[in-house]
């Protein structure tokens, strides 16, 4: 079976690894009112139906982003047959397909999971959600597909995300970013919160995914339908949103004021406003006063012409 | 020339003893059935172990690739212990290629200069994807003199297309030349940045016009760090040029161990302090022009269409980040590339190993799958019998996923995915 199998992986067989946000701060809060939490899944599993059906072989992986961990929600290599695209939906018509079913199951073992582990403390206003954790789970996973030989499905990273960004995972998810470019994983990006993701908007600008906000929360399994279910190689036939304006400027380390220059550490490559006689991030101390560094490469640059 | 084993399978054959080797050349292919010539190319029985019984076994690569590489975690763990990790992250890089007469030897298949090309190729891509502020220039050593083939550049596509448009070897190599037209060129340099050479030295002499010595001790003032890698054999004066100038020589055992040796300088060195003056460098956070707007860029002198930066200073227009613009000097990037030296400054920590009783012990489902990729630890077609873990979220991982955590994500998805357990703090 498996053979017969790997000789079908054409171009047009995806691997979607889904990112969803069950952050409980996001849903509750005033800026997801347009779209429930339930509403939300629905649009996302007729989604999720809807790829597994476009073509046999596809694949299908979920993985909830919360507030206090991330995990595995479903696979639908994992899961049998006969539940995947189930029999049992055209049958009995009143019951759940075994596919929703086997979704909802685990993302309510998640979601208590995830309350489980919450801090008194976390309360203020709309806390972020771990993308950086979720995005290193599925570029494992992607990976591991990877490993599987030179036939395998094409793989691509959808994030469904409405948190606010969390600074302190900059580092984390510009990590991911890189490595996701580096193997020519493109991540796709549907912000469904009030405001733009910037590192939404970077992680797509940099793999060559596909960044949107939607306007009408309602119509979301639309969007997501005609946007993202597409697999990569019919993607150049079709127009797909372009990409807005991505805001590249740097925020410096002393007072997170976004710069348009700014000076630059050169051992650890920390951004500062204002000179500084030593460096906060990583303590070493400055020679040269800045006023010599730039006559010096002044001079530099005179000498050539 | 021919390898050993070649000369050796043709001289047993004992009439074609009186053929002239350069003949032996040409008629390979007639020389030898295909069979034979499997083996000489391909050296299968190094491929080949023998286990405490006696009996041969192919090599497990999966298991003796994981070790090397846990191996080598564990020294770059081991360096730097300090608290404070400081590295080089502005590099500024010589690669000198000789293509001398012995370039043309061909123990390195299809020639000592192709695999040099290709792996230098292959180098400075790496070198650009570790280090996005640093800039490489390449250097030829052909005919007893040496010529930059590419000025100092931080594109790594000009670099490539200037290595792989003329490769042809002739004449003598001299090692004192390259090492004065490199020190001329790194003197101009900023004082910030850390200066090094990595030359690939085939020849087996130099042919120098004067005392090498002195310009080693040049080299040793403007603190030039040199690094060495022969394709013959261990020379005396290449290991004087490395010990004085603090880099490293080695020799390359075969293509393979080539490839891992000059990939080696591809992630930055420990900052010395003494190599580089620490420094705040002015730079400049160019944003991205509006689709559709019509303007002269300074790099092509040519007017485009959208997609182009603004210098901040004096909004002269350049096509590609990072560089430095031509009007006004200052060093142009954008925040991603320097979020990409950020991994070097916080690495993450090596993963312990753990065997399967212990984990049978334990006997928890969630210890049963990697927390990374789902793949089953307990699968027994894993064959290497024990998987890893984190010392600090204590998640389990596959051995694969430990290769791909440390070598391209840096991030552990175990810490990733905790809450209050995120000690980075760069801010953005």
């Amino acid at each position: 079976m498996a053979p017969i199998a790997s000789k079908l992986y054409t171009d047009d067989v995806s691997l979607v690894v889904l990112l969803l946000d069950t952050n409980p701060y996001f849903w509750t809060s005033s800026s997801s009112s347009s779209l429930s939490f339930s509403h939300f899944i629905s649009h996302v599993l007729s989604f999720v139906n809807s790829i597994l059906l476009l073509n046999q072989l596809n694949q299908v992986v979920i993985i909830a982003t919360g507030h206090n961990t991330c995990g595995y929600i479903y696979d639908s290599s994992l899961s049998s047959v006969s539940s995947s695209i189930s029999a049992n939906e055209s049958s009995g018509d009143a019951k759940m397909p075994a596919f929703c079913s086997e979704v909802l199951k685990s993302l309510e073992d998640f979601v208590k999971n995830d309350e489980s582990l919450s801090s008194v403390d976390a309360g203020n206003g709309v806390g972020s959600s771990l993308l950086s954790g979720s995005l290193s789970m599925a570029l494992c996973y992607v990976q591991r597909v990877f490993r599987t030989g030179p036939l395998h499905p094409q793989p691509r990273i959808l994030c469904l995300h409405g948190s606010p960004d969390g600074p302190e995972q900059y580092v984390a998810v510009m990590n991911s970013i890189f490595s996701a470019q580096r193997s020519m994983v493109p991540v796709d990006s549907c912000v469904i919160g009030a405001q733009h993701s910037a590192f939404l908007q970077q992680a797509s600008y940099i793999t060559g995914g596909v960044y949107l906000k939607p306007q009408y929360l309602d119509g979301l399994f639309q969007y997501l339908s005609t946007v993202f279910a597409t697999d990569l190689h019919s993607r150049k036939f079709i127009q797909l949103p372009k990409p807005v304006g991505v805001d590249f400027r740097a925020s410096c380390f002393c007072h997170k004021n976004t710069i348009d220059m700014g000076y630059i550490c050169s051992v650890c490559l920390s951004i500062f406003c204002m000179p500084h006689k030593k460096c906060s991030t990583c303590g070493s101390e400055y020679g040269q006063a800045q006023s010599d560094a730039s006559t010096l490469s002044g001079q530099k640059r005179k000498e050539p012409s | 020339m021919n390898s050993i084993e070649h000369r050796a399978v043709s001289n047993s054959r004992g009439r074609r003893l009186n053929r002239d080797e350069d003949e032996d050349d040409e008629d390979e292919d007639n020389d030898m059935s295909a069979w034979e010539k499997a083996y000489t190319d391909e050296r299968s029985w190094e491929s080949l172990q023998e286990d405490e019984s006696g009996l041969l076994r192919p090599i497990d690569n999966t298991s003796i690739y994981h070790a090397q590489y846990r191996r080598r975690i564990r020294s770059i763990s081991s360096t730097s212990t300090s608290a404070r990790i400081q590295k080089g992250l502005i590099r500024y890089i010589y690669v000198v290629m000789d293509f001398s007469r012995a370039a043309a030897e061909m123990d390195f298949k299809p020639s000592r200069m192709a695999v040099v090309a290709k792996h230098v190729e292959a180098f400075v891509r790496e070198f650009f994807d570790q280090n996005p502020l640093s800039q490489i220039g390449l250097v030829a050593i052909k005919d007893g003199v040496s010529h930059c083939l590419t000025d100092m550049g931080g594109s790594p596509e000009s670099h490539i297309k200037a290595l792989m448009k003329k490769l042809e070897c002739s004449g003598d190599a001299s090692l004192q030349n390259a090492l004065e037209l490199v020190h001329e060129c790194l003197n101009q340099i900023p004082s910030y940045g850390h200066r090094e050479v990595i030359i690939l030295y085939s020849a087996l002499s130099t042919c120098d016009p004067g005392d090498i010595m002195e310009t080693i001790q040049k080299c040793k003032k403007s603190k030039i760090r040199c690094s060495i890698l022969g394709l013959s054999a261990e020379m005396f004066i290449c290991k004087h040029i490395c010990q004085e100038t603090g880099g490293s020589y080695a020799i390359a055992l075969d293509e393979f161990h080539l490839k891992e040796l000059l990939l080696e300088h591809a992630p930055p060195p420990p900052a010395i302090a003494e190599y580089a003056i620490a420094n705040l460098i002015k730079m400049g956070f160019p944003q991205r022009a509006a689709e559709g707007v019509v303007s002269i860029c300074v790099c092509h002198k040519e007017a485009k269409v959208g997609a182009g930066y603004t210098c901040p200073k004096c909004k002269a227009r350049v096509c590609e980040l990072p560089t430095e613009c031509r009007i006004c000097g200052l060093t142009l990037v954008s925040s991603p590339h320097l979020a990409r030296s950020y991994h070097h400054l916080f690495p993450i920590t090596p993963f312990d190993e753990v065997s399967f009783p212990n984990r049978k012990i334990a006997g928890q489902k969630s210890y049963e799958t990697c927390f990374g990729c789902m793949h089953n630890l307990m699968d027994p077609g894993t064959g290497s019998g024990y998987c890893v873990t984190c010392p600090k979220c204590k998640k389990y991982f596959c051995l694969d996923c430990d290769i791909y955590i440390h070598e391209s994500l840096h991030n552990c998805p175990g810490c990733e995915s905790l809450r209050h357990s995120n000690s980075i703090n760069a801010g953005g």
